[in-house]
């Protein structure tokens, strides 16, 4: 899992005042923990130039002032502090917060999820047993405002994303691909299968802290009935009947 | 306090700046006007130090009135637009009077069309940007009746102008750079894509524009691929190859792979590109496309450059009686500069 040959920095560009650093191409945990550590040591000693850092699951974008800097002083200045993480990868570090979050699984609130656990090798039960027992982290905030990558699921979840889009699905939609759950911020498409519903809002420019996830964030889904959604999702906090416990 | 009346509200019209920068990690990507370019070059014609926040016109405008005497700019796709019946000029700018109805029709070609009070219009902002997000419920579509507050034009006076724009309305050939992800194509996919004519989708909208063709072009990689971030104007392709254009109001993350980016110059170009409109793709090196690069305050600079006097018919003028013709002081010469 922590096989540093799996690593492999390379620093790209990202349109004209942008170098990405990548350490592999797939999610693996090491890629994830790597690009984790790189992306806080960035943050407490942003390089010269920097105007935003963004992390990914496996890769952390900088974006640069092109009147202080140059792409290239930029991505060999990141590529020194890249490869002396990737030649020693970290493990993931202890959650500071868990969330449990209630989902409904199957039916209407997870049209896919049939098609999924038969792929996956398993029945709907022991799919939704599976995820809701599973160690799951925020390995990244994106897509949309607050919108959290989470995972890793057992390997047997490496589900590629679809061919054809999911036309729409709705805002608190949990979907699956790649190992991942995604839940959405707001209705969209995407090529992620829906496998269940939560009544949880990702983003709400409205409320006290508009994004509540956090990177590194401990998830832990509990299933709930389709009516017991029905209530959680009129919540008026907009946390659909979520939890959290600040660990450390 | 002035402000501008939306009497009606014809088209898709929404309050933009050059949006909110600096936050993708939290999963929001820039957003703000679609032609970014339209706003600076309104900035210009208004003789601005900065750009202010503006109308977007989709489609087609609607009927405004002020309460003060502002100048506005008409920038981005050239619409039909009267003064009290009197016609404007596009790429422009104008003086408009207490009572007087400033009318705009549809689109002649483009897609996306900007007014913009010199004074900026001045709706709250939010993570200091007045940019509607529509994708994430900030900010609306402007309806009629609204009344939106706008900044005093401290110098309504000064004479019109008018900027000499390059074409960016019909589709055309567009530059791309590479991506983090342009290697994981092979060298045939890339040299089909920049020989294929693309027709922009019937349907898209400020997050992305679908490319139609017949060719597909995928990646082997596609499916399995860790997401990763995504900026406007990249070049996406879903599961299935084909491309879409990413815009103002991206996702910032996203797995499928990425085949380029089109370089901020020639952004405004794909969404002012109508639907139908046909499109190619150059690929450009890293070195040529770094050389294109112009910050917002070096546009501004380049766009003032393009500006003119507007110089009227008095045969168009049916307000000819409204203005004061020999009270200003002049020069005599002004015209001649630049």
């Amino acid at each position: 899992m922590s096989d540093p040959t799996e690593l492999t920095p390379t620093a790209l560009p990202a349109g004209l005042d942008g170098v990405l650093i990548r350490m592999a191409l797939t999610p693996a945990p090491a890629a994830m923990a790597a690009a984790q550590m790189l992306a806080a040591e960035l943050d407490r000693t942003p390089p010269k130039g920097t105007v935003e850092i963004a992390p990914g699951l496996v890769s952390v974008l900088v974006r640069f002032d092109a009147a202080v800097t140059t792409r290239d002083q930029l991505a060999k200045a990141m590529l020194r502090r890249a490869s002396v993480i990737a030649n020693d990868p970290p493990g993931l570090p202890d959650p500071a917060r868990r969330w449990t979050i209630p989902a409904a699984f199957g039916g209407d609130h997870g049209p896919q999820l049939g098609e999924v656990a038969r792929t996956v090798g398993q029945s709907e039960e022991a799919a939704i047993d599976e995820i809701c027992s599973a160690d799951l982290r925020i390995l990244a905030i994106g897509f949309a405002p607050g919108q959290p990558y989470v995972g890793l699921l057992p390997e047997a979840w490496n589900l590629p994303r679809m061919s054809e889009l999911n036309p729409q699905v709705p805002a608190g939609a949990l979907v699956s691909a790649v190992r991942q759950l995604v839940m959405f911020t707001a209705a969209s498409t995407t090529g992620w299968r829906q496998i269940a519903q939560t009544g949880f809002r990702c983003f709400d420019p409205g409320r006290d802290q508009p994004i509540p996830l956090r990177p590194g964030d401990a998830i832990r889904y509990t299933a709930v009935s389709a009516s017991d959604m029905a209530g959680l999702m009129a919540t008026t906090d907009g946390l659909g009947g979520a939890r959290l416990e600040v660990l450390r | 306090m002035n402000a501008l009346h939306v009497l009606r509200a014809e088209g898709v019209l929404s309050v933009q700046d050059l949006g909110r920068p600096g936050h993708i990690a939290q999963g929001l990507s820039r957003g703000g006007a679609m032609d970014r370019l339209a706003l600076i070059e309104a900035g210009a014609l208004l003789g601005l130090k900065s750009v202010v926040a503006g109308i977007e016109m989709a489609g087609t405008g609607g009927l405004f009135t002020v309460d003060q005497p502002t100048r506005i700019a008409l920038t981005g796709a050239a619409m039909t637009a009267t003064l009290n019946d009197a016609p404007l000029q596009w790429q422009a700018c104008h003086l408009i009077a207490p009572g007087q109805r400033l009318r705009i029709g549809g689109a002649q070609a483009g897609a996306y069309s900007y007014l913009v009070p010199a004074g900026g219009v001045l709706t709250p902002e939010w993570l200091d940007s007045r940019a509607a997000h529509l994708n994430i419920g900030i900010g609306a579509i402007l309806t009629s009746g609204q009344k939106l507050k706008i900044g005093t034009d401290r110098a309504p006076e000064t004479p019109s102008l008018i900027i000499t724009v390059a074409p960016r309305f019909q589709g055309g050939t567009i530059r791309m750079m590479d991506g983090p992800q342009t290697s994981l194509f092979s060298d045939h996919v890339l040299a089909t894509f920049c020989q294929t004519t693309f027709a922009r989708a019937p349907r898209g909208n400020r997050q992305g524009v679908r490319l139609d063709a017949d060719a597909r072009f995928a990646s082997d990689h596609a499916g399995s691929l860790a997401s990763d971030m995504l900026l406007p104007g990249d070049l996406q392709m879903t599961g299935d190859g084909v491309p879409y254009v990413l815009l103002a109001e991206c996702q910032t993350m996203g797995g499928y792979p990425r085949i380029g980016s089109v370089i901020p110059a020639d952004l405004a170009q794909i969404a002012q590109t109508p639907p139908g409109g046909q499109i190619r793709f150059q690929r450009i090196t890293l070195e040529q496309a770094d050389a294109l690069f112009r910050d917002e305050a070096g546009q501004l600079r380049d766009a003032a450059a393009r500006c003119r006097y507007l110089t009227r018919d008095p045969a168009m003028m049916a307000d000819l009686l409204s203005y004061q013709l020999v009270g200003g002081m002049t020069r005599g010469d002004e015209l001649e500069e630049d």
